[in-house]
């Protein structure tokens, strides 16, 4: 994997987040990465040649103990450092919990601002295939619901890579959602290129309604406007990239032109996010909405099962012709 | 047995710190009367300081012998119960006054209170609402200063009720992985919230849990300040010295209810008259004494404790509320301004 470049280069998701970090940790003494797994690279790859770079004192090999891992990087940070957080997958970050909801997020206020907890955790999401109920969650919304975090959930390589690092110099906890089914996914990456968290990304111009997303999701809704397009449908299509706090400048201005909003997600939808963007969208332009999530129900292990928990391409173009009153073509 | 006398000055320091402790517990247990439904009262909504209160009160000995022994760069953490702790680490008075009355002046602004008192300006890293989640912010904190070739350490105290959870588990064992300067403080006033701790505990408790770990652990009678001072100082020396954690066993008794308004009618009155008879503060003063220490010269630092702690309660009830806006501070700097 070639690290050292100047210009535009092809990498995958995981490749960009490396070099993301590296970036940082060469630009930072104070960056350290903290995580089970991570000197071997961690088990996607997104810490890979780190260890070797920057030695065994800024990237630490820990135990598996969740809470002291979460609950360490809490204390780093407040005697000065900033820490990457590795939670392996956000599954396993339920395991610390407490360290970050009751310690990470709220101890800026509760002590009246005299520290700040400059900590980016990373919990990467989402289905990953065949693993069953406890590796695939979305939990996004969770953490969004949640006062004093940031929460970022990159689609590309080069998002992956300008949020990385803008997640690191912004200075509050950030839980980084990366989808455990982007590793390999690859694109360009322009390092000159910075992404501001809380931008929204709009992929496609069109009128007819908008779509708002984020993370893998994204990559299904492209391949539904696709097939929107082929019936006449133009469509605004926005990732979000980062849930909290949300671009409804963007959003807000799309809706207000096209009346028309669906928004998609991997979450289960019953109190997913998407209600979120969908409420504060109808109250403030008054147009119609629609959400698409997944439904209520654990992620299964069969293939039969598993699909049942996915949002496909398919189902996001109907989702879309209902919003309209249009029928889907036979 | 009572331990060896330290010299007179340093004995008297130790007595003051005490001092000053049982004289702001015992003002914000009187302020505190009414503050909170619990226990079948009700709150009236009127008193200076609302809300739950733990008081350390007969608990003195154990911040005020370690704490001696600690720097402004040194860090710790408390508990719930902190109140002794941020005092011995050298925070005002004043100041910690003003956070239970929730009034602008206070260490937090008002946006913590007692459970979250902090001053991080003397190392005190906060206390903390939650059982034992002041021990991985504690061994995040120390390993900082080892990654960072600072001298300074980190103290940790939690209560014997913390041992149950996972995190006590998890932080000894990432402290001496990593040989972190860490010294681990339980301190063991017998009682989780309104359950005793004996039965609800495995095994041999904190010292052979720290043990099984390679962790070298000490018990110290907690109500004896000099023998809490003199091994402190050691265990100090060593976490220090680079040798890696230590915990201290301090054995000690909660002479009040889980918060102040808690009668603990649940526990054998016996019982508390046994911890009043060795109370921390009685022993320190009949060991001064003994060695030659005047009465008169510990009555002037009880008169001394109690008149500052007046002055403090004075001062906060005549500070400004925090503005109503300070609500929407000191949250995140990315996404200020979004609340809804």
């Amino acid at each position: 994997m070639a690290l050292s470049i100047d210009t535009t280069t092809e990498l995958s998701y995981a490749e960009a987040a490396v070099l993301a970090l590296q970036r940082e940790m060469e630009a930072d003494p104070n960056v350290v990465v903290i995580g089970e797994d991570v000197g071997r690279g961690g088990i996607f790859g997104q810490y890979k040649g780190l260890q070797q770079r920057f030695g065994d004192q800024r990237v630490i090999d820990t135990p598996i103990s969740e809470a002291a891992i979460m609950g360490a990087g809490v204390g780093m940070a407040l005697a000065g450092l900033r820490p990457v957080v590795e939670m392996r997958v956000v599954d396993f970050a339920l395991c610390g919990m407490d360290e970050l909801v009751n310690q990470a997020a709220k101890n800026r206020f509760m002590f009246g601002g005299q520290g700040r907890v400059p900590l980016v955790a990373r919990m990467p999401g989402g289905i990953w295939d065949a693993s069953a109920a406890q590796h695939s969650q979305s939990l996004e919304a969770w953490f969004a619901h949640m006062p004093g975090l940031v929460v970022v959930s990159p689609s590309t390589a080069q998002d992956n890579y300008s949020l990385l690092r803008s997640a690191l110099q912004c200075g509050d906890p950030v839980v980084y959602i990366e989808h455990k089914g982007l590793w390999g996914a690859r694109g360009p990456v322009d390092e000159s290129v910075a992404v501001a968290l809380g931008q929204a990304a709009r992929l496609r111009t069109g009128d007819a309604l908008t779509l708002v997303t984020w993370g893998k999701q994204v990559h299904a809704c492209s391949e539904a406007c696709d097939a929107l397009a082929r019936q006449g449908v133009s469509v605004d299509l926005i990732d979000l990239r980062t849930l909290w706090p949300w671009d409804r400048d963007t959003v807000l201005a799309s809706c207000g032109r096209t009346r028309r909003l669906l928004v998609v997600h991997e979450a289960v939808q019953a109190a997913g996010f998407g209600a979120e963007i969908a409420a504060t969208a109808a109250e403030a332009t008054g147009c119609r909405i629609a959400r698409l999530g997944a439904p209520r129900i654990p992620v299964g292990y069969a293939a039969v099962l598993e699909a049942q928990s996915r949002v496909s391409a398919a189902a996001i173009a109907t989702a879309a012709l209902q919003l309209l009153d249009q029928t889907v073509p036979a | 047995m009572d331990s060896p006398f330290p010299h007179p000055e340093h004995a008297l320091a130790l007595y003051r710190t005490m001092a000053r402790i049982r004289a702001f517990e015992n003002a914000a247990e009187i302020a505190s009367q009414g503050g909170v439904s619990a226990y079948g009262q009700q709150a009236t909504g009127t008193v200076r300081v609302r809300g739950p209160l733990h008081l350390s009160t007969g608990q003195e000995a154990v911040p005020a012998g370690v704490c001696a022994h600690l720097k402004p760069a040194d860090y710790l953490t408390s508990t719930h119960r902190g109140h002794g702790h941020t005092l011995a680490k050298g925070a005002d008075l004043g100041r910690m006054m003003a956070e239970l009355f929730g009034k602008a002046t206070g260490f937090n602004g008002g946006k913590g209170g007692s459970m979250h008192i902090a001053d991080f300006s003397v190392g005190m890293l906060g206390a903390n609402g939650v059982v034992a989640a002041g021990l991985p912010i504690a061994v995040g904190a120390a390993h900082a200063q080892k990654l960072q070739r600072r001298e300074a350490i980190t103290v940790c105290f939690f209560g014997d009720g913390a041992i149950n959870r996972g995190p006590f588990l998890e932080s000894l064992n990432w402290a001496q992985v990593y040989r972190l300067p860490v010294l681990f403080v339980c301190e063991d006033n017998r009682w989780s919230a309104t359950t005793a701790s004996g039965p609800m505990t495995a095994g041999d408790g904190a010292s052979a849990r720290a043990e099984a770990l390679g962790i070298a652990a000490t018990q110290v009678d907690g109500n004896d300040v000099f023998a809490v001072h003199a091994t402190a100082a050691r265990l100090v020396d060593e976490v220090r010295s680079g040798n890696g954690p230590r915990l201290l066993h301090a054995l000690t008794y909660r002479v009040k209810g889980h918060v102040s308004v808690d009668p603990a009618a649940y526990r054998d009155p016996a019982e508390l008259a046994a911890a009043l008879a060795t109370d921390p503060l009685a022993r320190a003063r009949t060991a001064c004494t003994r060695a030659g220490l005047t009465a008169a010269a510990i009555d002037a630092i009880d008169a001394e404790a109690h008149a500052e702690v007046e002055a403090a309660l004075a001062a906060a009830a005549a500070a400004p509320w925090p503005d109503a806006a300070a609500a929407f501070t000191d949250i995140q700097t990315t996404g200020a301004g979004q609340w809804h």
